[in-house]
């Protein structure tokens, strides 16, 4: 009977792995493992070692090897694991800063020139432009149940008006029962609710907010986006005074030479429902490819209150009538600023960040 | 929708131009996307046929045909290859002018003169077949030197593709875009020429319908057809339906699609020879059963789908032995498909419960123009009538045609028009303006509405194909819309209301705006980090917590609602850094979320089908996150930008505090909390990112550092947990101030601004203690620094002498003593 090969597995496999344990740094672990692991190791040598043998036996040793191998490389992991977390924790200790301790009078600032957002500084704007109108503004979350996105505005289940919003559901409860808001709409059944349960009506708010559709970016579209809608809820309120509030808007944000009409459109939240457009911001109403040659652009959509809507927020109809109107902030921006390609604004390029004062 | 022009003046006497028919059409909600000619510049296009082929020496793109267009050989030099000697093919000779102005003058190309072009039928404006010449052969019997519009017995038209919108069934077709257009320029409706039974056989004799789900199918009509032969559809037929988009198949397949497109009635013909006992049935699919579908999809049947409330009630249509032939108002079978040999076909026209073919489509993945029209809802009274009009279609192809009398019918559940109320006033109540009854009556009864007048009130009964008109207020509504539209909106009156109420922003929404100001001013570029982010950056800072998830989403990499907004700015900073312009200030003022499983203030909402369960929804909190990357920025910049920012917004009393449990994605040893004094709440954090992110995000970052500031907004909104300072002013002191300096060697225990703040309110004569600098050295005890502040008092009522600023002195020293801080 010859010798195994595989006779001092064991001692060497300990002496390894104690030689593991021994190594007190990354670099030393480094420098290390050729010889615990690699080609100049011990367990190389044996492994070279095997071919004499019968294929058996080979097999056997082979498999001893493989184990004896896989413990030295989990301790050698284990090792280098061990010693990073050492030397992040040296590096923090030496780093450690007692930030109660800054004199704030001697630290260096370089002037630099900072720049807001141009979505919020266009919502501001049109915020701007309401509240002088005498609007207030109204917040609303961004992940909202199925009832305030969809229901609550007459959109019930399955109904093929959802194919107008691609939606993104959130894994929550029931399957498709908790989405990403598609609109800032459910924000107008939270203010409607709201109203009705401290009696506060009248309303006459703006509702600005980050939307999303699932609709795969391009130069028009970003599946983020920002809305702002406006709803009025009051005593006589008709079609007329839609059409009015849309125009001083117009006039006020765009320019006293740029106009806007109503055409039909439908929306489950309105009836009458309409498209509202405006005067081409680009050719001034002359015809430009922009606006496919017609002088107008459309802007969003609007409409008096659906009598659905008001029964499903408890507003009694024959008392109060109202309506609502919506259209994109960033659309506002992209018109205003001619921005070729709307993913401009979420790549946060700083040289086109830093356009806008 | 495509309608060309000649198929609306089947119906409607239409003289306006091109221009104002778009303006009329947009104006009534019938939006036109696009316009297409048809046929036009092809008047100079002739059919010429392929005598000879020749290589071109040197070209091996081209090769020179030599075509007869019944003036002698012309030699024209031709890319294409897919065409034969002998084959008829379309030539634009020179002076022709082609679809999109493309003019054709000889060419001189590799040495050899071509005198026009061979086209394409892309290049002819007929379809979008690219592929090759159009080939004649096999669509014409063709004569050389003929007129290709001749040839083809093609008339230019116009097409409109009009945007249909969801509440309009009705307008789904050419009849339907007619009415309007007859309604709004008060011209009259014309009715399509319709065929009657003319067989003297019994149709119950031969077939049999019946419905077993009447909620489903609210009625179901068969029609039998004998002596069908199918063919080729005549050709005026295949151009409407190719004009309108349509591929023509074959007669009978043509003329139910023809009809689906004139009347809005989806048909489906059956092979009668393949349906069992000529039974046709529709019931309910049980669950266990497969339907193989036109487009060779084995789907399985009544299977619950993922939508709110969804059974997964599917309609089926079966034969005699309850085979499923067909998913209904959806898509037929395979099985019963019209073939070359279909010599009997059943005509199924029927109406389907609209929200059960929507929900079945949705959960099938399966739309068809049939199922479009049905989940909208199809007019219930249209079945036979369209049925005629498809047999009247069918006999231009085949005279011989016979269709056997009394077309079977029978009824489910169908929805009855509503009665609608128009009180006087209604009108003036929803638009602003009243209008008289004439215009009124006249829009309406254009329109098929029933009017009569009852004492003060105007009594609607919408005609059976608006679905869309409801009872009570709603459909009020529904008809004072139809009313203003076919009125038009732009001559409605407009009015700018007033109210008392004042408008304004809120607190919170004044103060949000107050920060952005102020960070801008400081230098803050704002950016815009995606909401929806990666699995792996989500587990980078939060791997454990719950991860509100997306279910849909549109890339893996956004799949997850960001918990912080830290590591978008660190991303969006490196990036810049690798353009070379990362020398910056990141900020972003954001939502951030938290799962309710993860949150102790799950927001509690109402949800589920009619909003009557209720459901814990995220956490959303608003957070401020400012990042600091210019080379220099460090832990210490971001205090000073915290200080600063703190003093703006009028905070009483903050400070920053070093610890130990700082939050991910922070420096654990160079970050403090940002705590209100007097509320002890956390209002944010401030220091530096933890290294370990920034080199995770960008391994070329490493050793970078990169000062952060994470405030928490609703925190910092709420005045009970971010104390503002009075607003009364102080006015100094008109006496001088004594300023002196403490140098104090102070335990690391003891908090620098805690420390000025117990000596300031040592006494009223303390007008101020500020730290101005601190030295940390290897003669000093250990564990201890030593804290340099500058004190000033001052009295309102005299000048300090000296001994009482001393005295002052001694005190401030005593004090310090009592909490472990030595005189230097």
């Amino acid at each position: 009977m010859t010798t195994s090969p595989l006779e001092n597995l064991h001692e060497e496999t300990a002496q390894l792995l104690a030689r593991i344990e021994s190594l007190d740094s990354i670099d030393a672990l480094v420098e290390a493992e050729p010889f615990i692991i690699g080609k100049r190791s011990v367990l190389s040598t044996m492994q070279k070692s095997l071919g004499g043998l019968e294929p058996d036996a080979r097999r056997d040793a082979g498999a001893q090897l493989q184990e004896a191998r896989r413990n030295v490389e989990d301790a050698l992991s284990r090792r280098r694991a061990h010693l990073a977390e050492l030397a992040r924790r040296t590096q923090l200790e030496k780093d450690r800063l007692d930030l109660g301790d800054v004199v704030v009078s001697s630290v260096r600032w370089p002037a630099t020139t900072g720049h807001a957002s141009l979505v919020a500084s266009t919502q501001r704007e049109l915020e701007d432009v309401f509240v002088a109108m005498g609007f207030t503004v109204s917040d609303g979350p961004e992940v909202e149940s199925d009832w305030y996105n969809f229901e609550a505005l007459n959109i019930p289940p399955a109904h093929p008006a959802r194919g107008m919003w691609d939606t993104f559901y959130v894994e929550l409860g029931e399957p498709e029962t908790v989405v990403l808001r598609t609109h800032t709409s459910p924000t107008q059944i939270h203010l409607m609710e709201s109203a009705v349960a401290t009696s506060s009506l009248p309303i006459h708010s703006v509702m600005p907010g980050r939307c999303f559709r699932r609709d795969t970016p391009d130069a028009r579209h970003l599946a983020t986006f920002h809305q702002i809608e406006g709803l009025v809820v009051d005593r006589g309120i008709t079609f007329a005074d839609l059409a009015g509030v849309i125009e001083t808007f117009t006039q006020a944000y765009f320019g006293t030479d740029i106009s806007s009409r109503l055409r039909p459109a439908y929306f489950p939240f309105t009836e009458p429902s309409a498209e509202f457009e405006v005067t081409c911001t680009i050719c001034r109403g002359e015809g430009c490819r922009t606006c496919s040659h017609t002088g107008w652009i459309e802007l969003g959509g609007c409409g008096v209150l659906d009598p659905a809507v008001l029964s499903a927020v408890g507003i009694d109809g024959d008392e109060w009538s109202g309506f609502a109107f919506g259209f994109g902030i960033d659309r506002c921006a992209q018109m205003r600023h001619q921005i070729a390609d709307m993913r401009a604004l979420i790549e946060n390029d700083v040289r086109f960040l830093e356009q806008f004062s | 929708m495509k309608i060309p022009l000649s198929w609306l003046r089947d119906f409607v006497e239409l003289n306006e131009s091109v221009e104002e028919l778009r303006e009329t059409l947009d104006d009534l909600g019938l939006v036109v996307e696009g316009i297409e000619y048809v046929g036009e510049g092809l008047e100079d296009v002739v059919v010429a046929r392929v005598d000879e082929i020749r290589a071109i020496e040197g070209a091996d793109r081209v090769r020179l045909v030599v075509v007869d267009a019944g003036e002698g050989p012309l030699e024209i030099v031709c890319g294409a290859t897919n065409f034969e000697l002998g084959n008829y093919v379309p030539l634009a000779p020179v002076g022709a002018v082609l679809p999109g102005g493309f003019a054709i003058g000889e060419r001189k190309m590799r040495g050899v003169t071509s005198h026009g072009m061979l086209c394409s039928s892309r290049e002819l404006g007929l379809d979008d077949d690219h592929q090759g010449l159009m080939i004649l052969d096999d669509l014409i019997t063709p004569k050389v030197g003929e007129g290709l519009l001749e040839a083809l017995s093609l008339t230019p038209d116009v097409v409109f593709d009009i945007s249909v919108e969801g509440n309009r069934p009705d307008a789904w077709s050419v009849q339907g875009v007619a009415r309007d257009l007859a309604t709004r320029f008060a011209r009259s409706l014309k009715e399509p020429a319709l065929a009657v039974p003319t067989s003297a056989s019994e149709s119950a004799t031969v077939a049999a319908v019946a419905i077993d789900a009447p909620d489903l199918c609210g009625r179901f009509t068969v029609s039998v057809l004998q002596k069908v032969h199918v063919g080729p559809s005549p050709a005026w037929i295949a151009q409407r339906l190719q004009a309108a988009g349509m591929r023509p198949i074959s007669n009978v397949v043509d003329a139910s699609n023809y009809v689906m497109l004139e009347l809005g009635q989806p048909t489906h013909p059956y092979d009668a020879q393949h349906v069992s006992q000529r039974t046709l049935r529709a019931r309910r699919a049980r669950t266990g059963e497969n339907l193989e579908t036109l487009d060779g999809v084995i789907r399985p049947l009544a299977m619950a789908g993922r939508g709110l409330g969804d059974t997964g009630e599917d309609c089926v249509i079966v034969d005699g032995d309850d085979r499923v032939l067909g998913l209904a108002g959806i898509m037929g079978g395979a099985s019963s498909e019209i073939s070359a040999s279909t010599t009997e076909v059943l005509l199924e026209a029927a109406y389907f419960d609209p929200m059960s073919i929507a929900r079945s489509s949705k959960r099938h993945g399966l739309r068809s123009e049939a199922s479009n029209r049905f989940e909208r809802g199809v007019d219930p009274e249209l079945a036979l009538r369209a049925a005629a009009r498809f047999v009247e279609l069918l006999k231009e192809s085949v005279p011989e045609l016979e269709w056997l009398s009394n077309p079977l019918d029978v009824r489910g559940v169908v929805p009855t028009p509503p009665t609608v109320e128009l009180r006087d006033g209604d009108i003036a109540k929803t638009l602003g303006v009243e209008l008289s009854d004439n215009d009124v009556t006249s829009i309406l009864d254009g329109l098929g509405f029933s009017v009569r007048r009852e004492q003060s009130s105007l009594v609607v009964t919408p005609p059976s194909a608006r679905l869309d008109v409801r009872s009570g207020a709603a459909g009020r509504a529904d008809v004072i819309e139809e009313i203003a539209r076919l009125y038009g909106y732009g001559r409605l009156p407009r009015r700018t209301p007033t109210w008392p109420e004042p408008g304004g922003l809120t607190a919170r929404q004044k103060l949000r705006r107050r920060v952005r100001d102020i960070i801008v001013d400081l230098g803050v570029i704002e950016a815009w980090t995606p909401t929806l982010v990666s699995d792996e950056d989500f587990e980078l800072l939060h791997a454990e917590l719950e991860r509100v998830r997306i279910t849909n989403p549109l890339a893996s990499d956004e799949s997850v609602l960001r918990a912080t907004m830290l590591t978008g700015l660190v991303t969006a900073w490196s990036r810049n850094v690798e353009r070379g312009v990362g020398d910056v200030v990141l900020g972003e003022i954001g939502t951030v979320f938290t799962h309710p499983l993860s949150s102790a203030q799950a927001r509690v909402t109402k949800g589920g089908a009619g909003g009557r369960v209720t459901l814990e929804l995220p956490h959303e909190k608003e957070r401020v996150t400012v990042i600091f990357g210019r080379p220099e920025d460090d832990a210490r910049v971001a205090v000073a930008f915290w200080t600063v920012l703190a003093e703006r917004l009028g905070l009483q009393d903050v400070v920053v505090r070093s610890v130990s449990d700082e939050p991910a994605g922070m420096h654990p040893t160079r970050t403090g909390a940002i705590v209100d004094r007097v509320s002890g709440a956390v209002i944010g954090y401030v220091g530096e990112v933890d290294s370990a992110l920034v080199e995770n995000v960008s391994p070329s970052l490493r050793g970078r550092r990169v000062g952060v500031l994470d405030l928490d907004f609703d925190v910092l909104s709420d005045p009970a947990l971010a104390v503002r300072k009075s607003e009364l002013a102080d006015v100094p002191s008109r006496f001088p101030s004594a300023v002196f300096d403490l140098a104090l060697v102070t335990p690391r225990t003891v908090h620098a601004l805690d420390l000025a703040y117990e000596l300031g309110s040592l006494s009223e004569l303390i007008e101020s203690v500020k730290l101005f600098d601190v030295y940390e050295g290897e003669n000093l005890p250990e564990g201890t620094r030593s804290l340099a502040y500058s004190i000033r008092l001052s009295s309102m009522e005299r000048t300090l002498s000296e001994s009482e600023v001393n005295a002052e002195r001694e005190r401030l020293i005593a004090r310090a003593a009592a909490l472990g801080a030595q005189l230097r």
